[in-house]
């Protein structure tokens, strides 16, 4: 490459990923993903600041493909095709966020059924009722033992079985942790279905819910929207927010402080709810933390806290299957 | 022994041979109306096939929770009837069974029939057909079904080579004696022929490539259905998570795919006068043969459900007590008693093995097989670890739906197509084999 053009070609690499997504959102998050004390809900707004830019020397704030925050003179931003810009999102949602290994604390003891995270997870990832990414289930450990309920998302194992068996690479485990799917790539062959033992994967068996509406959208491995027919999708520990640094959607979604979310390496887990930050380590050690099958060897990362001290009285009203006829 | 046929004699028997060879390639009254009727089927499968490709696997009663179903049941027992090819052609050949050189032919056309629409099998159960060529693209060793594809491509490979090696001699033998082919035919056989001359070094050649084969197609055989039953034992779920699986399955295929030989056997017997070949002797010793695997299948089941069944794990017990008196115990036991149990016992009678009673007690036994392994896949999956909930109630049972059905058939009727031609086009009896028997390979080779 000669000197002359070398600008606009590693401007271009530059800006490949997040510049066009991330303007808004990555100033919100720019405090980085050390706490997520910053956003409590609020996310989102200083976006509009830059919207409002028509002057062409104000800088812009993008986020680099290495998750750096840089500026850039508005003028020079020059969007991206759309092909290239999949692909683009592709790449950086198999690479994940370096220095990162993200965690889920559920406190059993908090949880009422609400379902919130539930509902949140749905609509955020355009699923259709009977497909949970997240679900809230009702255990019961032996016949004298008190039933609970317990969410279960998927626990993006550190030995996933899951992803051992995907013949086309299509579900993956990134640096940072998360498991992902690829729905441009997976060929709905449901291995991954039969060796996930924790049952946290669901199919498109039939057109997405929002076929019609998702038609234009871009394809964004880390939020598996839109969804597509005969493929996979499943929890995601929220990968599009962590790269905006939010907290999950069902973490911030949930009004009673069940969940905690976090990085393992800081040994630091949020709140979603009281939005405090606590050492991972303490948590688990003061409350009996544990993980669920561990005879598996799946090694999940995301911790239980038993159900002692509840909250709040068991109360169910006995309905564990979904009444609505399925829509074909 | 050539000594004890004059050379009249010997000329006779090949003359017998050729007759009796050609007489099935020949067209006649029931050909049409089976290929049409099996055409039929499979635009009735074209029907639902497009169907389940414009509104998904969803038209199929797969859900989440049992997402495999009829389709990956269908593959195994596919699987497992291609298996037979190996059993009679390699193993009992290598043994110097001689018995069997009438029979290998046609094992081996079963199994060229079955193995290869297993391929296609699995493509129904994909999500994304249209992605079928990421496999090779995005192909990933560490995945069963990469392996799987491996194995049966060889498998397809080998089993190709078998079958076409001994037909060498044959095939330039009806190029001169049949007279009245279509060009094309005859330009197969002059091409699959490859110039035999039937001199002592070809012949010498031939024997060697053939057993040479048929010792690597061993192992390769045993590969394909053990790899298929990894699908299911390299998951952590309860009724799959077991080490057995591998022998237990290949077990299961011989039991199945020599009761599919028993069945073409007598078909071909008794439509084209073959009794010659096809005899009552034959039919018994395949009635022993069936005897022995399926007793050695026995034995796997008894470990696979005994051990567990006295144990009673938690999850274990749930899965068991739904095989034997729970919602598939009527099916459970029908297979085990009726598919399994029952025919060890009556074959063990001579009575039995009689070409009628053997054949009647083969068509049990093939069902029985394929039921057994819609038993394998479809209980363990409505069993995970986790409950299942806030679920529609259809997510809590399977039953296939009339696509899978109409599929099923159609992978049936496909298989029945391939064996129907490959009979239709080549000789289905091994005449040099038979020949060099007694001792006239020169005058089967001579003869005009
Ligand atoms: S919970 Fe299941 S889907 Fe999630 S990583 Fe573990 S095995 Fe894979
Ligand atoms: S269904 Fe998709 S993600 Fe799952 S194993 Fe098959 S190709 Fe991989």
């Amino acid at each position: 490459m000669s000197d002359n053009n070398s600008n606009p070609n590693s401007r271009r690499d530059f800006l490949k990923i997040g510049s066009l997504i991330g303007i808004g959102a990555v100033a919100a998050g720019a405090a980085g993903y050390a706490g997520f004390a910053a956003q409590d809900g609020k996310e989102g707004h200083a976006g509009e600041a830059e919207t409002a830019l028509s002057d062409s020397e104000k800088k812009i704030k993008v986020l680099t493909e290495d998750g750096q925050l840089a500026e850039i003179k508005a003028s020079e931003l020059s969007p991206v095709q759309k092909d290239e810009y999949t692909s683009a999102l592709q790449e950086q949602g198999r690479e994940g966020i370096p220095g990162k290994h993200w965690v889920m604390v559920i406190d059993l003891a908090r949880c009422r059924n609400v379902r919130a995270c539930m509902a949140s997870c749905q609509n955020a990832h355009h699923l259709r009722e009977e497909q949970h990414h997240i679900n809230v289930l009702r255990m019961q450990d032996a016949e004298h033992t008190e039933p609970y309920f317990m969410p279960k998302p998927c626990f993006h194992c550190d030995n996933p079985p899951c992803t051992k068996v995907c013949p086309v690479d299509a579900t993956f485990k990134r640096q940072d942790g998360i498991v992902l799917i690829d729905n441009e790539r997976c060929i709905g062959c449901r291995f991954c279905i039969a060796a996930c033992p924790y049952s946290a994967r669901v199919f498109n068996w039939f057109e997405p819910k929002n076929e019609e509406e998702d038609q234009d959208l871009l394809y964004n491995v880390e939020l598996n929207v839109p969804q597509k027919k005969g493929t996979i999708s499943k929890c995601l520990f929220s990968a599009d927010r962590l790269r905006e640094g939010k907290l999950p959607y069902c973490v911030s979604a949930c009004p009673n402080g069940v969940y905690y979310f976090g990085d393992l390496n800081e040994d630091a887990v949020t709140n979603g709810t009281s939005g405090e930050t606590t050492r991972f380590s303490e948590l688990i050690r003061k409350n009996a933390g544990y993980t669920l099958l561990p005879e598996l060897g799946t090694k999940p990362n995301v911790y239980y806290l038993p159900p002692k001290n509840r909250m709040f009285p068991f109360e169910f009203n006995g309905k564990t299957t979904l009444e609505d006829e399925h829509h074909g | 022994m050539s000594e004890s046929l004059s050379k009249e004699q010997a000329k006779k028997l090949v003359d017998k041979y050729a007759e009796d060879a050609i007489r099935p390639m020949k067209n006649h009254k029931g050909f049409l109306p089976w290929m049409g009727f099996l055409g039929l089927v499979m635009v009735v499968f074209g029907y639902a096939y497009y169907i389940q490709l414009t509104e998904g696997l969803g038209v199929t009663a797969m859900r989440d929770y049992v997402s495999w179903g009829l389709y990956i049941s269908n593959f195994v027992f596919f699987v497992a009837v291609s298996l037979v090819g190996m059993v009679v052609s390699a193993v009992l050949g290598l043994a110097g069974q001689k018995w069997v050189k009438p029979i290998t032919r046609v094992s081996e056309i079963i199994a060229l029939g079955f193995v290869m629409v297993a391929g296609l099998v699995i493509i129904t159960d994909m999500g994304r057909p249209d992605r079928f060529l990421n496999l090779f693209m995005y192909g990933r060793l560490q995945s069963p079904i990469v392996w799987d594809v491996t194995v049966i491509t060889t498998y397809v490979a080998i089993s190709t080579l078998l079958f076409i090696l001994p037909l060498i001699p044959d095939l330039a033998f009806i190029k001169k004696k049949m007279k009245d082919m279509p060009v094309w035919q005859y330009q197969l056989y002059n091409i699959l022929s490859l110039g035999w001359i039937g001199t002592p070094e070809q012949y010498k050649i031939l024997h060697k490539s053939i057993r040479m084969l048929s010792i690597i197609i061993i192992p390769v055989a045993m590969a394909i259905h053990t790899v298929t039953s990894w699908l299911f034992a390299s998951t952590l779920r309860i009724g799959w998570d077991t080490t057995i699986f591998g022998p237990y399955f290949v077990a299961g295929a011989f039991v199945a795919g020599t009761a599919a030989v028993i069945i073409v056997m007598y078909i071909l017997r008794s439509n084209y006068k073959l009794q010659d070949y096809f005899t009552d002797y034959h039919f018994d010793m395949m009635g022993k043969l069936l005897v022995l695997v399926s007793l050695l299948y026995a034995y796997f089941n008894i470990n696979e459900f005994l051990v567990p069944a006295y144990k009673m794990k938690t999850g274990e017990a749930v899965h068991l007590h739904t095989l034997f008196q729970g919602v598939y115990a009527g099916l459970f036991w029908v297979v085990q008693i009726i598919g399994m149990g029952l025919p060890i016992f009556f074959m063990i009678f001579k009575h039995w093995r009689k070409p009628n009673n053997l054949t009647f007690i083969a068509v049990i036994v093939l069902i029985g097989a394929f039921l057994k392994r819609y038993i394998i896949v479809v209980p363990t999956l409505l069993h995970p670890h986790l409950p299942i909930q806030n679920v529609p109630e259809e997510f809590h049972h399977y039953f296939p739906t009339w696509i899978e059905m109409a599929v099923t058939a159609g992978a049936f009727a496909m298989s029945l197509t391939i064996i129907t031609i490959l009979l239709k086009i080549f000789p289905v009896i091994p005449m040099w084999e038979l020949a060099e028997e007694k001792g006239i390979t020169e005058e089967f080779e001579k003869y005009d």
